[in-house]
C-alpha cells in the first residue's frame, strides 16, 4: 500500500466541561482549550505504525476547517504524518460534506486505506467513515480495536455491542477506530521544530468542487436535564433498606 | 404522508429488543405509518416476533443467504432499494445501526439525523452531544428522506399483541464481495443484558483485578442484575469490552445502576443519565459519581461489597 489518509477533526478538548451558551445558539468555545479529537490521534498513531512496520510509505493527516486547524495538523506532522492537507471552509460543515471530500482526497491520492475517528467528541454523530464507504464504493470496517494488514487486504477486529468480530476487508477500505486500538506516543520538542518544515497544503472546500447540500439544521442547544445529588449512607444496612424503600430488592 | 421504515437488529434468529424501541420513536410521529424490515437468512422466526409489535402495519421480509450476518456494505444496498416510498428510514444507534444507518444515508445522499430522544415533529429532533452536555434540537430538510438512529435508552419498547402482516420483498441490489464476516468472540453468559436489564452492576478500575472483579459478578448475581464497567475496567483487562458503559460504550437506562469504584468521568456519567435510581460506592467523598447519585455510600468496597453481597442473598 502506498498511502494511508488519516482525518484529524479539531474539537473542544475531552477534559472541558462544556457551557451551553446562554442564547442557546451553541456550547461555549471562546478561550477554551480545543485539540485532535482523541479518536483521530488513535487513527493517526495506527497509520503511522503500519507506516513503520512496511506496510504503506506514506501518511498524510487531513483536516477540514478553519485556518485555526493548522494547529491539530502542526500536531499530527510532529507525531510523524509526512504532510498534511487543510480543506478550508467557513464554518461548519455537514458528515456528509466531508465525506464527499475524504473520496475526493482519497481517489486523487490512490490511498489504500483512510483511517478515522470512529466519531468526534462534540456532534458525536459516528457517521462520516460510514459515509465515505458507501459514496467511495469501498469496504468499511468501524470501531476498530485490533487491526493487520495482510497484502491486499486488512483483518480487523471491532468493538461491537455482542463482543469482538473479526472481518476482512479488501484494501482499499475505510476504517474507523475505537479507542482500545492503541495509545497515542507523545510529541517531543524536536518532532515539532521538524513539523514546522513539514509541508501543509491549504485548499478551499470549492477547489474540490464539491458544494455542501442542504444540512440538518441546529435550531436550539439546551443544557441537559440535570440529576439531583441525594443522600448519603453510612452503612451496609442503611443501604438496604434505602434500596427496599424502592422497592429496588 | 410518513411513512417509516425500521431495520430490524437481530442475531440471525431472534429480534434484538432495539427494535420494539424503534418502533415507540417511529410511533411518536404524528401519523406515522410504521413497516419494519427484516434481512437475514431465515426470516421466519424474527418476522413473527415483529409481526407483535403494536402500531406495526407490514414486516417485509428479504430473505437472502448474503444476509446471514449483519455486514453493512452488502444490508445496505438492499435497504436503498426498498427506501424509495419511505420519508423516514430508522434504525437503532446500537453498533449495529451506527454501522448501518450512515451507509445507508450516504447511498441516498442524504445527512442522518443520530441518537434521536426525543420528536417534536416528523422532521425536528432531539438528540445529545457533547457527551450528553449538551441537547440540540435538529430540523432535517423537508423534502428529503430522513435517515435516522434513535437512542434506545430514551424510549420504552413498544408492547406486543399486534399480528402485522408479514410480506417477503424481493430487494434487487447487486452486493460486493470486499468485506468478509470471520467470526463473533462472545463472553456468553447468562446474565440479564446489559442493555436492557432492570438492575445493573457496575464497576471501575478500583477493582485492581480480574479476580477481584468477581465481586461484581457476585452481587449482580444475588440482584439477578445484569453487569457493567467503566472504561477504565475494561481498558485494564478485568472484564470483556461489551460490559462498557459510556459515550463510547453502551447507554443504557436501568431502574437501578450501582456503580462501584467508579469516579463518574463525564463520559461514563453520560451512560446512566436516564437511570431510575442510581447508587455509588466509592473511597472518595468528593468522587463526581455522588454528584448523580441518589444513594451514596463513602467506603472501601472490599468491606462493603462482602458484606453487601450476603445482606442481599
Ligand atoms: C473520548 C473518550 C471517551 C471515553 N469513553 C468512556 C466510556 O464510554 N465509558 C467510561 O467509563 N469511560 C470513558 N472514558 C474514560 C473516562 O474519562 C474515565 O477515564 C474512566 O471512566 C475512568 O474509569 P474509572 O472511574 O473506573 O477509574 P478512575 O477514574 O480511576 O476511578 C476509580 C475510582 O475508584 C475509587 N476507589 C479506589 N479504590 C477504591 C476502594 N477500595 N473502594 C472504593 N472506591 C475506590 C476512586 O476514589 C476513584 O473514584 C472516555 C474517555 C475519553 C477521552
Amino acid at each position: 500500500m502506498d498511502k494511508i489518509i488519516v482525518g484529524l477533526k479539531r474539537v473542544v478538548d475531552y477534559n472541558v466541561r462544556v457551557q451551553v451558551k446562554s442564547d442557546g445558539s451553541g456550547v461555549e468555545t471562546d478561550g477554551v482549550k480545543m485539540s485532535i479529537n482523541p479518536f483521530d490521534e488513535i487513527a493517526l498513531e495506527e497509520a503511522l505504525r503500519i507506516k513503520e512496520s512496511g506496510a504503506a510509505t506514506e501518511v498524510v493527516a487531513v483536516s477540514i476547517g478553519t485556518s485555526e486547524s493548522q494547529q491539530q495538523l502542526r500536531t499530527g506532522l510532529a507525531m510523524g504524518a509526512d504532510r498534511a492537507i487543510l480543506v478550508t471552509v467557513d464554518g461548519d460543515i455537514d458528515p456528509l460534506s466531508i465525506a464527499r471530500v475524504f473520496k475526493a482526497l482519497a481517489e486523487k491520492e490512490s490511498a489504500g486505506l483512510v483511517m478515522l475517528g470512529k466519531q468526534a467528541i462534540d456532534g458525536d454523530n459516528s457517521q462520516v467513515a460510514q459515509m465515505l464507504a458507501a459514496l467511495w464504493g469501498r469496504p468499511q470496517a468501524t470501531f476498530a480495536s485490533g487491526v493487520t494488514i495482510e497484502g491486499d487486504s486488512a483483518r480487523v477486529v471491532r468493538e461491537v455491542d455482542a463482543g469482538l468480530e473479526t472481518v476482512e476487508v479488501d484494501l482499499p477500505a475505510v476504517l474507523s477506530v475505537d479507542l482500545r486500538l492503541n495509545e497515542p506516543r507523545y510529541v517531543k520538542l524536536p518532532d515539532i521544530m521538524k513539523a514546522k518544515k513539514k509541508p501543509l497544503d491549504e485548499m478551499p472546500l470549492a477547489d474540490l468542487g464539491i458544494e455542501p447540500g442542504p444540512v440538518i439544521k441546529e435550531l436550539q442547544y439546551a443544557a441537559p436535564e440535570g440529576r439531583q445529588r441525594g443522600v448519603t449512607v453510612d452503612d451496609v444496612a442503611s443501604l438496604v433498606a434505602a434500596l427496599k424503600d424502592k422497592g429496588l430488592v | 404522508m410518513t411513512k417509516v421504515l425500521i431495520i430490524a437488529e437481530h442475531d440471525g434468529s431472534a429480534l434484538n429488543p432495539s427494535t420494539a424501541k424503534c418502533v415507540s420513536c417511529a410511533a411518536a410521529i404524528d401519523g406515522a405509518e410504521i413497516d419494519i424490515a427484516v434481512l437475514a437468512a431465515d426470516t421466519t422466526g424474527i418476522a413473527a416476533e415483529a409481526a407483535e409489535l403494536e402500531a406495526v402495519s407490514r414486516v417485509l421480509t428479504i430473505e437472502r443467504a448474503e444476509n446471514e450476518k449483519p455486514i453493512t456494505a452488502k444490508l445496505a444496498p438492499q435497504i436503498a432499494a426498498i427506501a424509495g416510498d419511505y420519508s423516514h428510514i430508522m434504525g437503532p444507534s446500537t453498533t449495529f445501526g451506527k454501522d448501518l444507518m450512515p451507509h445507508v444515508a450516504a447511498l441516498l445522499g442524504v445527512n442522518q439525523v443520530s441518537d434521536i430522544m426525543t420528536v417534536e415533529n416528523s422532521h425536528t429532533f432531539k438528540r445529545p452531544v457533547y457527551a450528553g452536555n449538551a441537547i440540540v434540537t435538529v430540523e432535517a430538510p423537508a423534502g428529503s428522506t430522513v435517515v435516522a438512529t434513535v437512542r434506545v435508552a430514551s424510549w420504552q419498547a413498544a408492547n406486543g399483541g399486534n399480528s402485522a402482516t408479514i410480506a417477503p420483498l424481493d430487494a434487487a441490489a447487486e452486493l460486493p464481495m470486499h468485506t468478509r464476516y470471520v467470526s463473533l468472540e462472545s463472553a456468553a453468559s447468562d446474565r440479564p443484558d446489559l442493555q436492557t436489564a432492570a438492575k445493573v452492576v457496575a464497576g471501575g478500575r478500583a477493582l485492581g483485578s480480574e479476580e477481584q472483579f468477581g465481586l461484581i459478578y457476585q452481587l449482580a448475581d444475588a440482584l439477578g442484575a445484569g453487569v457493567g464497567a467503566s472504561r477504565a475496567a475494561v481498558d485494564a483487562g478485568y472484564c470483556p469490552n461489551e460490559l462498557q458503559v459510556g459515550q463510547t460504550g453502551k447507554i443504557i437506562a436501568p431502574d437501578l445502576y450501582i456503580a462501584i469504584g467508579i469516579s463518574g468521568a463525564i463520559q461514563h456519567v453520560t451512560g446512566i443519565k436516564d437511570a431510575g435510581t442510581i447508587v455509588a460506592i466509592n473511597k472518595d467523598e468528593e468522587a463526581p459519581i455522588f454528584e448523580v447519585a441518589d444513594i451514596g455510600m463513602v467506603g472501601d468496597l472490599f468491606q462493603i461489597l462482602p458484606e453487601l453481597i450476603d445482606a442481599v442473598n
